[in-house]
C-alpha cells in the first residue's frame, strides 16, 4: 500500500515527457554534432576552391557514418605508463559537460500534445545562465584529466593551454554576460526569450557585450584562432595525443557539441532565442495553432545555430592561429577591460534611465 | 649600398595604429575574402569521372605498332633495349615461318618484348631509337598493382589492337602522337 502512494505520487506523465525530451534533445545534439564534421570539411573545401568529401552517397552525405564506423573499428590503445581509470574517464567527462548545457535551453515554446502543454525546455531553472557557467567550467576538467593522465610532456603542455585559457577566457565572459542580466534582470533562459519575443533583441542591446562574448565562445570551444590546446604542429594534436579509437572520437565529437550548444547558448542569449523575426509569435499561435507554431520556432532556433556554427567555421578557414602570449593579451589586457567598461556604462545608463534621464 | 637587384621590397616597420590593433576590421576583410572563394569555380575535377587531358608532349605507357595490315613492326633488333637507360627493356628475337607473313611485317620478330615498368622513366629514348616505328609512347599511364611482377608488360598488354578487327581500339591506342610523329616535340 505505502509503496503504491510513493509511486502515484509521482508526476509520471511529466516524468515521461522530460525523458523523451531528454533523449531527443541528446540525440539531436549529436546528429548536429555529426553533421557538423561533414559541414566543417565541405565547408574547408570550399573556401579553398576544393570539394571535400563526395564518395560517400550522394554529396558525400554519408561521410559521418563512415568516419565514425572507422573510428570503431581503429585499435583501442591505453598507453601502459598512463593512468588508466583517469584516461577513460577523460573524454567520457568532456562528452558529459559538452551535452549537460542542452537541459537549459529552450528549444521552443510549448507543444499541446494527449491534453497536456508540454514545454520544450528540459529544465527551467531561474539560475539557467549560472548552471551553463558551471558546466562549462566543468568543461576544463575532461581536458585536464585527459592530457594529464596520458602522462606524455605534449598531452600536459596541452592540458595547461587548455586550462589556462578557459579559466582566463571565462572572466571576461561572465563579465561581459553582467551587462546583459543587467538589462533583462533576469537569470532564467525561458524568461530571457520571452523578454526578447516579438521585442528588440537583446544584440541591439549590448553588441559590445555580444562581441566579447563571441571572442570568449570561440576561446571556450577551443577553435581557431585560440585552438592551442589542440595546436596539431606545435603540439601533435595537443591532450589527444594519446587518445585513439572511440575516445578520440569523443574530444573530437564533444568539441562539435560544445561548438552547437554555444550556438544555441548565443542565440538564446543575444538573438531572441525560438523567436520567429518579423512575425508576431502571439498572433501565430491564434491563427495556426500552437503546434505549428512551436515546430517553426523549433526551425527558426535550428536556422539561428546553424549560422553561428557557419560562423565559427567560416573564422577557422580564415585566421590563423594565436601565439600563447598574444592569446593571454587579448583575455586580459582587452576583452577582461573592455567587459568592465561594457558593464559600468550598461549600467549607468539603467541607472539614467531609472531616474528618466536626470542627473 | 647599392641595390644588386630592383627586387628588394621595403617592408613598414611603423608602429601599427589604434584601427589596426583592434584585429577585427583585418579579420572581417579576411572573412570576405574567404567567403567569396566559396562560390568560385573548384580547381579540383571529380578523377575517375572527369580526366584531364595530357598535353600533346605527355610520354605514356608504350605500345608495339603495327603496319595498316595488322601485322607487327617489331624485328627485333635491341636497339630500344640499347638506348634504354634504364635497362627496363628485355626481348628475345626469333624468325618468322612461312605461313606467319600476315603476323609479321618482317622475317625477324620479337617472341618476347618485356617492359618493367617499375624501372622504365618514359624518356621516350627507346621510341628515338627504333628505326621500324615500332615502339611508341601512349597516353595513358600505367595503372595500380598489387604485385611487382604485374609492372612486367609483356607482348599482351604492350600489342595495340589489330587496326583490321578493332580499328577503333586501335585508333585510341595509338592516340594524337602517333598519328602525327613529326609533332611528338622530341626532334629539336
Amino acid at each position: 500500500m505505502y509503496q503504491n502512494q510513493i509511486l502515484l505520487s509521482f508526476d509520471w506523465a511529466l516524468l515521461t515527457e522530460k525523458l523523451v525530451l531528454i533523449v531527443i534533445v541528446v540525440m539531436v545534439s549529436l546528429f548536429v554534432a555529426m553533421y557538423s564534421t561533414y559541414a566543417e570539411r565541405k565547408v574547408a573545401a570550399f573556401m579553398q576552391d576544393r570539394r571535400g568529401p563526395n564518395r560517400a552517397g550522394p554529396f558525400g552525405i554519408l561521410q559521418p557514418l563512415a568516419d565514425g564506423l572507422k573510428l570503431f573499428f581503429k585499435e583501442e590503445i591505453v598507453p601502459s605508463f598512463s593512468s588508466k581509470f583517469l584516461f577513460i574517464l577523460g573524454p567520457f567527462l568532456a562528452m558529459l559537460t559538452a551535452i549537460m548545457v542542452s537541459a537549459v535551453i529552450p528549444w521552443g515554446d510549448k507543444f499541446h500534445i494527449f491534453n497536456r502543454d508540454v514545454s520544450l525546455q528540459i529544465a527551467d531553472i531561474n539560475v539557467g545562465i549560472l548552471y551553463i557557467f558551471a558546466v562549462v567550467s566543468l568543461g576544463v576538467y575532461g581536458i585536464m584529466i585527459g592530457g594529464w593522465a596520458s602522462n606524455n610532456k605534449f598531452s600536459l603542455l596541452g592540458a595547461m593551454r587548455a586550462a589556462s585559457q578557459i579559466i582566463s577566457y571565462e572572466l571576461a565572459l561572465g563579465i561581459a554576460l553582467i551587462g546583459l542580466l543587467m538589462v533583462t534582470g533576469t537569470l532564467s533562459l525561458n524568461e530571457m526569450v520571452g523578454q526578447q519575443k516579438d521585442q528588440i533583441w537583446n544584440f541591439f542591446r549590448q553588441p559590445l557585450g555580444f562581441l566579447i562574448f563571441l571572442v570568449c565562445a570561440f576561446a571556450e570551444t577551443n577553435r581557431t584562432p585560440f585552438d592551442l590546446p589542440e595546436a596539431e604542429n606545435e603540439l601533435m594534436g595537443g591532450y589527444h595525443a594519446e587518445y585513439s579509437s572511440m575516445k578520440l572520437g569523443f574530444y573530437l565529437f564533444a568539441e562539435y557539441v560544445n561548438m552547437f550548444l554555444s550556438g544555441a547558448v548565443m542565440t538564446t542569449l543575444y538573438f531572441g532565442g525560438y523567436d520567429i523575426p518579423f512575425v508576431n509569435d502571439a498572433n501565430l499561435v491564434q491563427s495556426i495553432g500552437m503546434n505549428w507554431v512551436a515546430i517553426i520556432q523549433g526551425a527558426v532556433f535550428f536556422a539561428k545555430i546553424s549560422f553561428f556554427i557557419f560562423l565559427f567555421m567560416w573564422v577557422r578557414w580564415t585566421v590563423p592561429r594565436f601565439r600563447y602570449d598574444q592569446l593571454m593579451n587579448l583575455g586580459w589586457k582587452i576583452l577582461l577591460p573592455l567587459a568592465l567598461l561594457n558593464m559600468l556604462v550598461t549600467g549607468a545608463l539603467i541607472l539614467l534611465s531609472q531616474n528618466h534621464w536626470h542627473f | 649600398m647599392e641595390a644588386l637587384t630592383n627586387r628588394v621590397k621595403k617592408v613598414d616597420r611603423r608602429k601599427m595604429n589604434l584601427w589596426e590593433r583592434m584585429y577585427l576590421p583585418a579579420v572581417f576583410k579576411g572573412m570576405a575574402i574567404t567567403i567569396r572563394h566559396m562560390f568560385m569555380k573548384k580547381v579540383t575535377i571529380n578523377y575517375p569521372e572527369q580526366k584531364r587531358a595530357f598535353s600533346p608532349v605527355f610520354r605514356g605507357l608504350q605500345v608495339l605498332n603495327r603496319d595498316e595490315e595488322g601485322r607487327e613492326n617489331c624485328t627485333a633488333c635491341g636497339l630500344c633495349a640499347l638506348a634504354c637507360p634504364a635497362e627496363a627493356i628485355t626481348m628475345e628475337g626469333a624468325e618468322r615461318k612461312p605461313g606467319e607473313e600476315h603476323l609479321y611485317r618482317e622475317e625477324k620478330y620479337a617472341a618476347k618484348y618485356e617492359i618493367n615498368m617499375l624501372r622504365c622513366i618514359f624518356c621516350g629514348l627507346c621510341e628515338e631509337a627504333c628505326p621500324k616505328d615500332a615502339v611508341y609512347l601512349s597516353e595513358t599511364f600505367a595503372p595500380a598493382n598489387y604485385q611487382r611482377k604485374g609492372f612486367v608488360y609483356g607482348k599482351e598488354e604492350l600489342l595495340i589492337p589489330d587496326p583490321k578487327t578493332d580499328p577503333e581500339g586501335f585508333a585510341k591506342a595509338k592516340g594524337s602522337r602517333i598519328a602525327h610523329p613529326e609533332g611528338h616535340g622530341n626532334e629539336h
